[in-house]
């Protein structure tokens, strides 16, 4: 049996978790104050996942970059892919919120898109 | 010209107020901002974490901005851009100046103070050493590489674990810097915890507390930092000093509040939050001005910043509405054993229809604790907390039928 | 082939280069920096001395008293901040009163007008903040203050105007005597020189040293100094000293020109002539003496700490002129404090020794005057208005914290001598200068200087060389 102690990543309150494994297999969960925590416990020990924000460039825009984010969660260890992707693209202004920017990023399956809106120069 | 209502900062204290004004009922509302675009800071804050108090969902910053300026779009509430409040006099005149309107006066017959705040310098800090490029607080260089697409360095050491200096460890990292460590002054971490988890261990980057920068090398560009650990007193502890290499130095030392204009005009501040002293209307010691957000006391969630900023936005809604009433001595609301500051420091208690929402810091952390409020040495409640630390604000909720007597309220903490 | 090459683009630097550009004569400055006023010049204490600290008799004294009592029209002229506010030397002790009298009659000597002993009921009067201890001090109400940067760069602007040219980031590596002068070799290729000014402060023993076998030394010694915030700008109204020793001047706390509060500097003898560094050993210093005859300084409000170095050289006077044996090459040596105050009066001293030495004429209509950047900030609503109205830019604020427009940027950028690195533009207008220290207004201020120089933004930089701001882009 072993135990993984773990903080909450999912609001800010940061509650401390702890989790009791036995053969790979999770047998209990505290700790956490609500229902998130548990499901961020669970897969953290099992496959870690992370939200990513970044920008990409933006061509004809009033700014250079427009921020993004990945539309869920992805694996932990598809971060720097996802990162090195989101480094070879241009989008052309106008950029809305919420428009997809890459679709299904690096096969997770999540979309990443827009967080701002970059006007026309 | 003349405004019912001139909202000085367009980020999301400013968004927030004007809405909740307009929405109780005023229509003459400006919205000064000092920035290109309304949404202050947010708009470089573009990682998630915002809004889960207020949209029950996780946002960005932009987005969070985003919504706030929709609703005052939608509302069509008057806003101008890039323009700059030079002074608020003592009778509500207001000067300001933009590239279109050259330098005007407005006549508010209400305002609200949203200005933001502002970052701790290197220089507050006395850090020796070389003053060569490559030091940056973490804010600005938040603004370089997040709204610049700008990479102000590539080996970046960072001081301060508050949450700037913690997501901008991240950042730089993404970006491909290398970050060497961060270190704090303090025992304790001054970010939230979340940000510990997902900006520094996520990516291996050590957390150095108890240690400071004592020296910066470089006569052009940092070429490196000198770190020492310090004591309890917070002075370095000679021969614990170790170089790091790096080409940037990030400061996340503190934020604050921006009140220049409030000090010239006169109002009353509080010298712990440094924001001024208000009542639970949000009401300053200048009759029809009101404050909230970063302004009024530095906050860490920007929920918080939004309804503390509706409230403001109401008050002075009810203020242009019904203007003043002669008030009874109002009851002082104090910090004690445990605590820093309050806000509000006062209740005015003919206006305290709804509870209010006391929202203070602790002076350390605490496990098992609670926190008491007495008035006098009547106990109005008590709440047990497993922790409480400096850097995440607390707060309790008073209401008018606990109150009998004009005495004095303490906000403690205690054991147990 | 210049008629003169100076060396070191300084306050000394730029008062000669000035005076020569009254004159029918060919003028180089050259700097190892990217702008004037990059060294001593622009890490002082910013003070106007009446006079009466130096030696009767000595170079020091002369040109104290001359230059200080030049320094207000000269600021006139060049639309330099300059505030007659006066100095206070303090005693807390009676014994102390005897050093006052001294430095009295020194001050009489050397031609020092209106200084007189003060008791300490006046003492109050004229500083509420002084300590309770304080019982008498020295008032010498023609002590003023400058602002060094403007300063330098106002003569600099003249000279420019009247036709000197400056040549920056151009290191002197040799200077060898030929029939007809000098050559120069530089970072940036040869020089040849008809005379040679070594103005260049630090280093000046260095130059003096290649042509010259009478030896100088020059020790770097370092003052520490704390800014701050304007707010408590006017903590004193007077220049505070403390009675002065060996070391120097002591600890002073005085207002500046643009109404901040300066408190310093230590003295420490230094061996790296580019050890500009605070140490925490010196702050410390510094603070533990600020107080000696200020009370209630509030060190809370420092917005920044810097270093400055002072040119000691070991006869402790200055060393002005032609070098016995190394004809036309001229120093201006171990200028330090008061050479700021003494800057107009060594300008006018060398011009003086190189006209007769070169037999120069006087220019017909030189240009004497400059008008500085546009201070908005100094305007009333319908002047702010009218610059408005001729530019927009001049709407848009860029540093907040002291009230800089954009205009004044772009207005320091493109003038004679403009600045072409993001100090440049502070020194010019104070952007940067306030209480966020740029946090704000750098990545607005490299735009700026980006798109009206037209230097890509990787290339910018804060003084010069590697000083560079940004390492490329995030994609």
């Amino acid at each position: 049996m072993s135990e993984k102690v773990l903080t909450c990543i999912g609001c800010p309150l940061g509650c401390t978790i702890t989790v009791t494994m036995h053969d790979g297999k999770i047998e209990s969960i505290s700790g956490n104050t609500c229902k998130r925590g548990e499901v961020y416990a669970r897969t953290e020990v099992t496959a870690p996942v992370r939200t990513v924000t970044s920008t990409v460039k933006v061509a004809g825009g009033i700014l250079p970059v427009v921020s993004v984010k990945t539309a869920g969660d992805i694996p932990k260890e598809g971060i720097f892919p996802c990162m090195e992707e989101l480094r070879k693209i241009t989008v052309t202004a106008p950029v809305n919120t919420g428009d997809v920017i890459v679709e299904n990023v690096c096969d997770t399956g999540v979309s990443v898109i827009a967080t701002k809106n970059v006007e026309e120069t | 010209m003349k405004k019912e209502l001139v909202i000085i900062g367009g980020g999301p204290a400013g968004l927030a107020a004007a809405v909740a004004a307009y929405d109780a009922g005023l229509r003459d509302i400006l919205i000064l901002e000092r920035d290109e675009r309304l949404g202050g800071i947010l708009n470089q804050c573009i990682h998630n974490g915002f809004g889960l108090h207020t949209f029950r969902e996780e946002l960005t910053g932009p987005e969070y901005a985003g919504r706030f300026i929709k609703q005052v779009e939608e509302r069509k509430i008057s806003y101008k851009l890039q323009t700059m409040v030079l002074e608020l006099s003592h009778d509500r005149i207001i000067t300001a100046m933009n590239r279109e309107d050259g330098v005007f006066q407005i006549e508010a017959e209400s305002v609200v103070l949203a200005m933001g705040c502002r970052e701790r310098s290197r220089g507050a800090l006395n850090i020796p050493g070389y003053r060569p490029a490559g030091i940056y607080s973490a804010g600005t260089a938040q603004r370089l590489v997040n709204m610049e697409g700008l990479m102000p360095g590539k080996e970046v050491v960072i001081l301060g674990s508050g949450d700037i200096g913690l997501i901008m460890a991240r950042r730089m990292t993404l970006e491909g810097a290398k970050v060497k460590v961060v270190a704090e002054l303090m025992p304790y971490s001054g970010g939230l915890k979340r940000n510990i988890v997902q900006c520094l261990q996520d990516y291996d980057i050590p957390l150095k507390l108890s240690h400071t920068v004592v020296d910066i090398q470089g006569k052009e560009r940092v070429e490196g930092v000198t770190l020492a650990k310090v004591d309890e007193k917070g002075k370095p502890v000679p021969g614990t000093e170790e170089f790091y290499t790096c080409d940037t130095l990030l400061l996340s030392v503190g934020l604050l509040p921006e009140n220049e204009l409030s000090k010239k005009a006169g109002i009353k501040l509080n010298a712990v939050t440094g924001g001024p002293i208000v009542d639970q209307r949000l009401a300053t010691s200048m009759e029809g001005v009101f404050a909230c957000g970063n302004v009024l006391h530095v906050h860490d969630l920007v929920d918080f910043v939004s309804q503390e900023a509706m409230l403001a936005g109401k008050s002075a809604a009810m203020y242009v509405q019904m203007q003043t009433k002669d008030y009874d001595q109002p009851i002082a609301l104090l910090a004690g054993e445990g605590v820093r500051y309050t806000v509000p420091a006062y209740l005015v208690t003919e206006e305290m229809e709804e509870p209010v929402t006391v929202r203070f810091r602790v002076t350390g952390i605490k496990k098992n604790c609670k926190i008491v409020v007495y008035q006098g040495d009547v106990q109005l409640l008590s709440k047990k907390r497993p922790v409480v630390a400096p850097g995440e604000m607390e707060s309790v909720l008073l209401k008018k039928e606990m109150l009998h007597t004009k005495e004095a309220i303490r906000i403690c903490v205690e054991e147990g | 082939m210049y008629d003169v090459v100076v060396i070191g683009a300084g306050v000394t630097g730029c008062a000669c280069a000035m005076e020569l550009s009254f004159l029918n004569t060919t003028v180089l400055v050259v700097e190892k920096e990217a702008d004037v006023c990059c060294g001593t010049s622009k890490a002082n204490s910013g003070i106007v001395h009446a006079g009466y600290d130096a030696r009767p008799g000595s170079m020091k004294a002369k040109m104290n008293v001359e230059g200080s009592a030049e320094m207000e029209a000269l600021c006139a002229r060049l639309d330099v901040p300059y505030k007659a506010n006066g100095s206070l030397v303090i005693s807390n002790t009676e014994e102390g009163r005897a050093k006052l009298l001294r430095l009295l009659e020194q001050g009489k000597q050397n031609g020092v007008k209106e200084l007189r002993i003060v008791e300490k009921e006046e003492l109050r009067k004229l500083e509420p903040h002084l300590v309770e201890e304080a019982c008498c001090g020295l008032y010498a109400p023609t002590a003023a203050i400058v602002c060094p940067f403007e300063l330098t760069i106002g003569m600099a602007e003249v000279a420019t105007l009247n036709g000197v040219e400056f040549q920056f980031e151009t290191k002197v590596e040799a200077i060898k005597p030929v029939e007809d002068g000098y050559v120069l070799t530089t970072t940036s290729g040869e020089v040849r020189a008809k005379t040679i000014i070594n103005a260049a402060g630090v280093y000046a023993d260095e130059l003096h040293n290649w042509v010259s076998k009478k030896k100088r030394r020059i020790t770097p010694r370092k003052g520490e100094y704390y800014l701050l915030d304007k707010e408590v700008g006017n903590h004193v109204a007077c220049t505070i000293f403390s009675l002065p020793t060996k070391a120097g001047k002591g600890v002073l706390v005085a207002p500046t020109t643009h109404g901040n509060l300066l408190v310093g500097p230590n003295a420490e003898d230094g061996t790296d002539k580019s050890g500009t560094n605070t140490s925490r050993h010196g702050l410390q210093e510094v603070l533990e003496k600020s107080g000696r005859h200020v009370a209630n300084l509030p060190m809370r409000q420092v917005i920044t700490s810097f270093a400055g170095l002072r040119a000691h050289e070991e006869e402790d006077d200055f060393v002005l002129g032609e070098v016995e044996d190394a004809p036309g090459f001229f120093d201006c040596l171990g200028i330090e404090s008061p050479g700021l105050s003494s800057a107009p009066a060594i300008g006018k001293y060398l011009a003086s020794l190189l006209k007769n030495k070169l037999g120069l004429a006087k220019k017909e209509h030189p240009i004497r005057q400059r008008k500085a950047v546009t201070r908005m900030k100094d305007l009333d609503l319908a002047q702010r208005n009218a610059w408005v109205e001729k530019n927009p830019a001049y709407g848009t604020i860029v540093c907040r914290c002291e009230e800089i427009s954009e205009g004044e940027i772009m207005e320091a950028i493109h003038r004679p001598l403009g600045a072409t690195t993001v100090d440049g533009i502070k020194r010019r207008t104070r952007a940067g200068m306030g209480r966020c220290q740029a946090g704000f207004c750098l990545p607005k201020t490299l735009e700026i200087l980006a798109r009206e120089t037209g230097i890509p933004m990787e290339q910018l930089t804060k003084n010069g060389r590697t000083s560079s701001y940004i390492k490329g882009k995030t994609k």
